[in-house]
């Protein structure tokens, strides 16, 4: 039977981690991902969950440890958010390039300095080139559900890429919504038994992690590649599966509101979505015809799905909860790649917001939306800091 | 020795494969005189290449296809029975 | 255990090692007396890149070429992986230089030593970052010269880090220090640390020809007269308890051993003294 709860995003999470029966879990306290490793913690020692629990003494070993657990043939998961995430770096694209299917959940956080506990992508969105999938969601729901789908992607034959499961930190990882747990049984039949590549087993020994050079890296390299590629079916594939079995589904690699007969798109990651949905139907009421695009998968970057929804608007508003220092939000970056060789390109605005925490008020969406009705031309880039235009 | 390609995904290779010996490198290589060996075994436990085996019958045999002519079985047999001398191929 | 009991069977071959490596040798030991059923996780370092490099893959046992900085963590994980599965009969064995154990691995090997899950954690130390060309560590012995060290300063307090007593602060069930010139010794205590039902640490230190400078066919006789002249000495910690499980009967001077290699060869003769007088201080700590 499934049960109603009211839980956190990160609360959500490891419920989902407990339904996946993950075996080996290893995990790194750090703000505002604390709750989940010690809602885990709680699972395993009152042995609602039979698992190992490796308090490890950081994140870069957090991840080495599923590593290890993964080539001894076992599901295995951790959490972190920030600088964990940064110091987790080199493992990230370790697991990527050595094909491991391990999944971890992230609570977007700031990096410091200005040091900030509270929300933003930053963290997640520069390890984009990692070679990892990620995922972003906008509910508690959403967070659970999304959890169990990524063993399902990691662990799809074809992928063997690790998945991040990315929440708003406090917006999400610490605020109660009412979340439906799904029954245990189904989970079950959902997920087959972990499924990996390369092992540490005596019956058929190798060395993994190999080095190379030449052409035999260049095809490794490649086949990486083809693999995230792979996983963008994958991960329209397991949403629809997922929605037959348990009645929820996310829209697959895209989440739209409202994009059919938009001249004006906003496009955001995360649950500031909701806001802009908001905003959405504000706009709408006064006659502008608005529309929200929520990019589910960051990586592998959906280019296709983006330019059917965007190719045929006007204006976008990209809001980005991140910055790449020297250029743009990195989310309007991405858009503005995947919009390439478009006869008519949309006039875009990017909104920084979010940063450190902040929150991002539906009126404050609309005046940027009412900007971009003003912008006349397309080859402009208009970046807007969140406090700092008058509008 | 012919690579086998094992069905897997990712930067891993099957264990054991070695298309090159390593012995090919070095043309001189060690010559037990048995007459003055007494099968005392260290030369086949020093070996960091483990070039050199026992078959049972007390005399060791060195795999030049292993070997890196590194001296050290000369050096530490305690009846000097085995002396570096050039090969013309490694046999 | 005789040198007969040493098995034929080789687990390790055509490995790209240099000729004469004391870590090569080392690996081949230890490998007899764990067999078949072990996987090696094997860090950054002379042991990973000469065995691992395609399409050379020397390891007839399941091998993972490890991040630097990981191997402690990787072991848990493994370890707790099988202990998961149920799977009691895999010996898990890491194979680490001294950088990826005092350095750069220290974290993960400290959280790993307290962690109550069963490997063996063997670090053969060659006393400098001696894949990348011979690069001063921290167990690298005082007055050495390496490449970022050409011309060392004796440092009074100390010889190198101590590893064997840091795993005992840890508390670890079993530790021990070994040579490769010491054969049974060192393949007894391997024997020892696998039975262990937990962590368990042995430190090899491992003479490396082209790195310390000396002969490719001297690498024994140099791990000898390291035991010999009191530079290393042959330990084992069990049961709360630290002993000697071999005491040289005669002991060379210091002198001996500084003079057989060329990285010892900016030591002036005055400070040899004190080298001599901190090795002994040393004997005064570990032997009875």
């Amino acid at each position: 039977m499934s049960e109603k709860k009211f839980l956190t995003g990160n609360s959500a999470v490891a419920h989902a981690v407990k339904l996946a029966k993950v075996g080996v879990i290893a995990v790194y306290p750090i703000t505002p991902q604390t709750p989940i490793a010690e809602k885990l913690a709680e699972f395993v020692g009152s042995g609602e969950l039979k698992a190992e629990y490796i308090r490890v003494e950081s994140e870069h070993s957090a991840l080495a440890a599923c590593l290890g657990a993964a080539m001894a043939d076992v599901r295995s998961f951790t959490a972190t958010s920030s600088h964990g995430l940064a110091y987790m770096h080199e493992m990230l694209t370790y697991a990527s390039g050595g094909r491991f299917p391990l999944v971890l959940a992230i609570a977007n956080r700031s990096i410091g300095p200005p040091w900030s506990i509270w929300g933003e992508q930053q963290d997640s969105i520069q390890q984009r080139d990692t070679g990892c999938i990620q995922l972003y969601v906008e509910t508690a729901q959403e967070a659970l559900d999304t959890t169990i789908q990524a063993f399902k992607i990691a662990e799809n034959p074809s992928v063997l890429t690790p998945v991040m499961v990315c929440l708003d930190g406090f917006h999400l990882s610490h605020a109660e919504e009412r979340v439906e747990i799904p029954d245990p049984s189904d989970v079950e039949r959902f997920l087959t038994p972990f499924n990996t590549s390369a092992t540490l087993n005596p019956d058929k020994p190798m060395t993994l992690a190999v080095g190379a050079s030449g052409e035999q890296y260049t095809t490794w390299r490649s086949e990486q590649h083809q693999g995230i590629r792979q996983a963008e079916s994958v991960i329209a594939e397991v949403d629809e599966e997922f929605g037959k079995i348990f009645g929820r589904q996310y829209g697959g690699l895209t989440d739209t509101y409202q994009c059919d007969d938009a001249d004006l798109i906003i496009v955001i990651m995360g649950s500031f979505s909701g806001a802009a949905r908001d905003a959405v139907d504000n706009l709408r009421r006064r006659g502008i015809k608005a529309g929200m695009l929520r990019l589910r998968a960051f990586r592998p970057f959906p280019n296709q799905t983006v330019r059917h929804y965007l190719g045929g608007t006007q204006r976008l508003v990209v809001i980005d909860r991140d910055v790449s220092y020297g250029n743009e939000g990195v989310l309007c970056s991405e858009i503005r790649g995947a919009l390439y060789g478009l006869k008519h390109y949309p006039a875009i605005i990017n909104f920084i917001a979010g940063l450190g925490g902040a929150d991002l008020i539906v009126g404050e969406i609309e005046a940027v939306a009412d900007e971009a009705m003003r912008v006349t031309n397309a080859e402009e880039r208009r970046i807007i800091f969140q406090f700092l235009e008058k509008k | 020795m012919a690579s086998k390609k094992v069905k897997s995904v990712g930067p891993h290779w099957v264990a054991g494969n070695t298309p090159i010996n390593v012995g090919s490198y070095t043309r001189v290589k060690p010559k037990v005189d048995l007459s003055q060996c007494t099968g005392c075994l260290l030369c086949f436990v020093f070996c960091p290449d483990g070039a050199i085996s026992f078959h049972g019958d007390k005399k060791p045999v060195v795999d030049f296809n292993l070997c890196k002519s590194c001296g050290i079985c000369v050096h530490e047999c305690p009846k000097k029975a085995i002396e570096m001398s050039t090969v013309e191929s490694n046999e | 255990m005789k040198l007969k009991d040493i098995p034929q069977e080789e687990f390790i071959v055509n490995s790209l090692s240099c000729a004469g490596c004391g870590e090569a040798l080392a690996v081949r030991l230890a490998l007899k007396v764990l067999g078949k059923r072990t996987v090696a996780i094997v860090p950054a370092g002379c042991m990973s890149t000469v065995n691992c490099y395609w399409p050379q893959i020397p390891f007839r046992v399941p091998m993972f070429v490890s991040p630097f900085a990981a191997t402690g963590a990787i072991l848990q994980g493994v370890s707790a992986g099988f202990h998961y599965r149920g799977v009691r009969d895999i010996n898990v064995l890491a194979i680490a230089g001294d950088g990826g154990t005092a350095d750069i691995g220290m974290a993960s090997f400290s959280q790993a030593i307290i962690s109550g899950r069963k490997f063996l954690y063997l670090c053969v130390d060659n006393e400098a970052y001696m894949n990348t060309g011979g690069q001063w560590s921290s167990t690298t012995p005082t007055g050495a010269v390496t490449t970022t060290t050409p011309f060392p300063d004796l440092t009074p307090w100390f010889i190198r880090k101590d590893l064997l007593n840091i795993a005992i602060a840890h508390r670890i069930p079993y530790a021990a220090t070994a040579s490769p010139a010491y054969p049974l010794d060192f393949m007894e205590k391997v024997k020892k640390a696998a039975e262990m039902d937990g962590p368990s640490f042995i430190h090899v230190l491992t003479p490396c020809p082209p790195g310390w400078g000396f002969p490719s066919e001297k690498t024994i006789e140099i791990g000898r007269l390291a035991v010999e002249s009191g530079m290393w000495s042959l330990n084992e910690f069990q049961n709360g308890k630290l002993s000697f499980t071999y005491l040289p009967k005669k002991k060379r001077p210091i002198a001996d051993y500084l003079q057989s290699q060329r990285r010892f060869r900016r030591i002036k003769p005055e400070v040899i003294t004190r080298l001599q007088e901190m090795v002994n201080a040393r004997r005064q700590v570990t032997e009875p």
